[in-house]
């Protein structure tokens, strides 16, 4: 079973602050990690290797220093890791980026290729089943539960509103995890090791066959015109006073309102 | 577009590297170089204090090309169904789809895949003009393949100039393809949704950056321009009884499905359904520091009548279960009353509750972003104000 598994190295935005002068975020010493949801697609591709035997390849498209969140992947177990860096990818939306992404696949081959179900820096959630279509394979969003892997049949449950789809489809698939789905491992000593001699397989444009009009910033049909710290609320007002006396002009307000 | 930084005018000064939200700018050989993270999004050209770094046109579009984008001109909405039923999303967006349809001058368009007549006609209600149905059986149940394909070979045949759909787990699935086949942009998760008065391109605005900040996406090169947007973020429009329209039926030929919905199992959790339909929500941040400040915060939902919910810091920390985020990753809800107990305010958070009526916010620090979405600011200790407001509150109810 060949399984490729995709992984973005983000900036852990939990960290990130917007600098209230300038409106721009503060990214100073803010941690590079790798995408919290793609640990648990790591997670669910090591076990299927462990079960039916196999090869795991982690995959990202990023600047040469995401290649730290690949040996991260390896030292958890993955085999091998290609890290497609280019400047041409430049810009890329998330259109290009899964564009990208499926030529480098096609180019590995895989029987199931695992994403994250999104990214905590773009929250977007679109990049596994556009990769999928420009694959011309069958996706499954949202896995939670893994039930059955064969050599050309998959069986999952998918999380939904109010409930979950159990699911099959032929292989090769792309599945796109949640975090139910899976603890992730933490790095073994010998995967440490491992990780420290491994050797990065780098591709480009040249490597994965691309179109040149369909990558980066050229090939993205979306465009981020603006950024802008959001409006403040125009009736706002601030009760001060001891803390007494603040319970009391807000349960006042709030009366006035009929709220209470 | 594209940002470059001119290395004869660089001096190394190193003022863009921290302005840039993406982290897309270097350090090389004592100057400055843009890497593959630049959104193009423009904020270094003004930080830079020797105007080394510019913008350069990527090519602009030939007479042909403009010719085929305004061969596009309708807003399309895909109406989601559930057991037959429309949802309630597919209103909302019904409600915005008007709006930038009258804007344009142009038609609203609805989809419905798996449902019938009767539905149709509540679309039409609702402010379609016109709702292509594809009432096919097998089109009931949820399935990326055919719902895409399907979705795809209509936007073909009708050309909107706008695609509109739910950012619920089925619109968050499929759409992706859909915007994939046809070779156009998406947006996911849009707050906003504009026309541009002058270039009639649509304006999306959504939260970037793990929602930490509010970003305008354009796609001025393709159609549709396609977007998803999140229930309740959206107003219903009006409702009319008597409002008609044309339905246009389409079989599902020989589309075929490689994946295979077994069973659909049902799985309702309170607290879900709580915080959705709950008046008054009073939600846990950070700044409740544990279980014991989470504790506090239950009893004050209870005195009220309400729900509790949390912003994502608390449940990252462990101190509150995943079911009660409010936010981009957790529930979108829109209350009468949310106060937010020890919440910065991240973006993140504020797209999640920032339709609610009115918003109290408790917090120590005053420059806490939370307090420019709130109706009510405190700033204070939650330690002494809640237990202050859970005892005059229950005073009053017992009253």
């Amino acid at each position: 079973m060949n399984i490729i598994v995709c992984i973005k190295q983000v900036p852990d935005t939990a960290e990130i602050r917007i600098n209230p002068e300038t409106n721009t975020l503060m990214r100073e010493g803010v941690p590079s990690i790798i995408n919290p949801f793609d640990l648990h697609a790591i997670e669910a591709a090591i076990q299927i290797r462990e079960q039916m035997g196999g090869k795991v390849t982690v995959l990202t498209m990023g600047p040469p220093q995401a290649e730290t969140s690949l040996r991260e992947a390896i030292s958890m177990g993955a085999d091998e890791a290609v890290l497609l860096s280019d400047k041409a990818f430049a810009g890329s939306d998330t259109w290009a980026t899964s564009y990208t992404l499926a030529q480098a696949i096609k180019k590995l081959g895989a029987d199931i290729v695992f994403c994250g179900k999104q990214a905590i820096d773009g929250d977007t959630a679109q990049v596994g089943p556009e990769t999928a279509e420009f694959l011309g394979i069958p996706h499954i969003s949202y896995i939670r539960k893994i039930e059955d892997v064969k050599d050309n049949y998959i069986r999952v449950e998918r999380l939904m509103d109010e409930g979950y789809d159990i699911v099959e489809s032929s292989l090769p698939v792309l599945l796109t995890v949640v975090r139910e789905l899976n603890v992730p491992r933490l790095p073994s000593l010998k995967g440490k090791m491992a990780a420290k001699k491994a050797e990065i397989k780098k591709m480009g444009m040249a490597d994965i066959g691309a179109d040149e009009d369909s990558l980066g910033l050229k090939g993205s049909p979306t465009q981020v015109r603006n950024i802008f710290a959001p409006e403040v609320r125009a009736e706002r007002k601030m009760i001060g006073g001891t803390p007494e006396e603040q319970v009391d002009s807000l349960i006042k307000e709030l009366k006035e309102l009929t709220c209470l | 577009m594209s940002v470059v930084v001119r290395p004869e005018k660089c001096t190394g000064c190193e003022t863009c590297l921290a302005s840039c939200p993406f982290d897309a700018i270097a350090m090389k050989d004592g100057k400055a170089i843009i890497n593959e993270y630049c959104n193009a999004c423009m904020t270094c050209l003004s930080v830079c204090p020797e105007g080394a770094i510019i913008e350069t046109e990527a090519g602009t579009l030939s007479v042909e090309q403009r010719q085929k984008l305004e061969d596009y001109k309708d807003v399309l909405v895909f109406a989601e169904q559930k057991d037959g039923k429309v949802v309630s999303v597919s209103y909302e967006l019904l409600g915005a789809g008007k709006r930038l349809s009258s804007e344009l001058g142009t038609k609203l368009l609805a989809v419905l895949l798996g449902a019938g007549e009767t539905e149709a006609r509540e679309l039409i209600k609702w402010g379609a003009d016109k709702v292509i149905v594809c009432s096919d059986p097998s089109l009931k149940v949820f399935n990326d393949d055919t719902y895409s394909e399907m979705l795809a070979r209509i936007i073909n045949e009708h050309k909107p100039s706008i695609v509109l759909a739910g950012a619920t787990p089925v619109g968050r699935s499929f759409i992706p393809r859909v915007a994939a086949k046809l070779r156009t942009g998406l947006t996911a998760d849009c707050t906003s949704l504009e026309i541009d008065r002058e270039t009639k391109h649509l304006l999306q605005v959504r939260p970037a950056f793990g929602g930490n900040i509010m970003a305008t996406i354009l796609c001025p090169n393709y159609r549709p321009q396609m977007a998803t947007v999140r229930p309740r973020v959206m107003k219903k429009g009006e409702y009319n009884a008597d409002r008609t329209g044309e339905i246009i039926h389409v079989s599902l030929d020989d589309i075929k499905s490689r994946t295979k919905v077994i069973e659909f199992v049902k799985e309702v959790s309170e607290v879900s359904v709580n915080l959705h339909e709950a008046e008054i929500i009073v939600a846990a941040g950070r700044g409740i520091g544990g279980e014991k400040g989470y504790k506090l915060l239950q009893e004050l939902a209870e005195a009220l009548g309400g729900s509790v919910g949390a912003s994502r810091a608390a449940v990252d920390e462990g101190w509150v279960p995943y079911s009660h985020q409010v936010g981009q990753t957790g529930k979108t809800v829109n209350p009468k009353i949310y106060i937010a107990c020890g919440i910065s305010g991240a973006v993140q958070h504020l797209v999640g509750m920032q339709s609610s009526d009115i918003i109290i916010a408790i917090n120590k620090n005053p420059e806490a972003p939370i307090f420019n979405v709130a109706t009510y600011g405190i700033v204070g200790d939650l330690f002494e104000i809640i237990p202050l407001l859970t005892r005059k509150i229950r005073e009053i109810k017992g009253a």
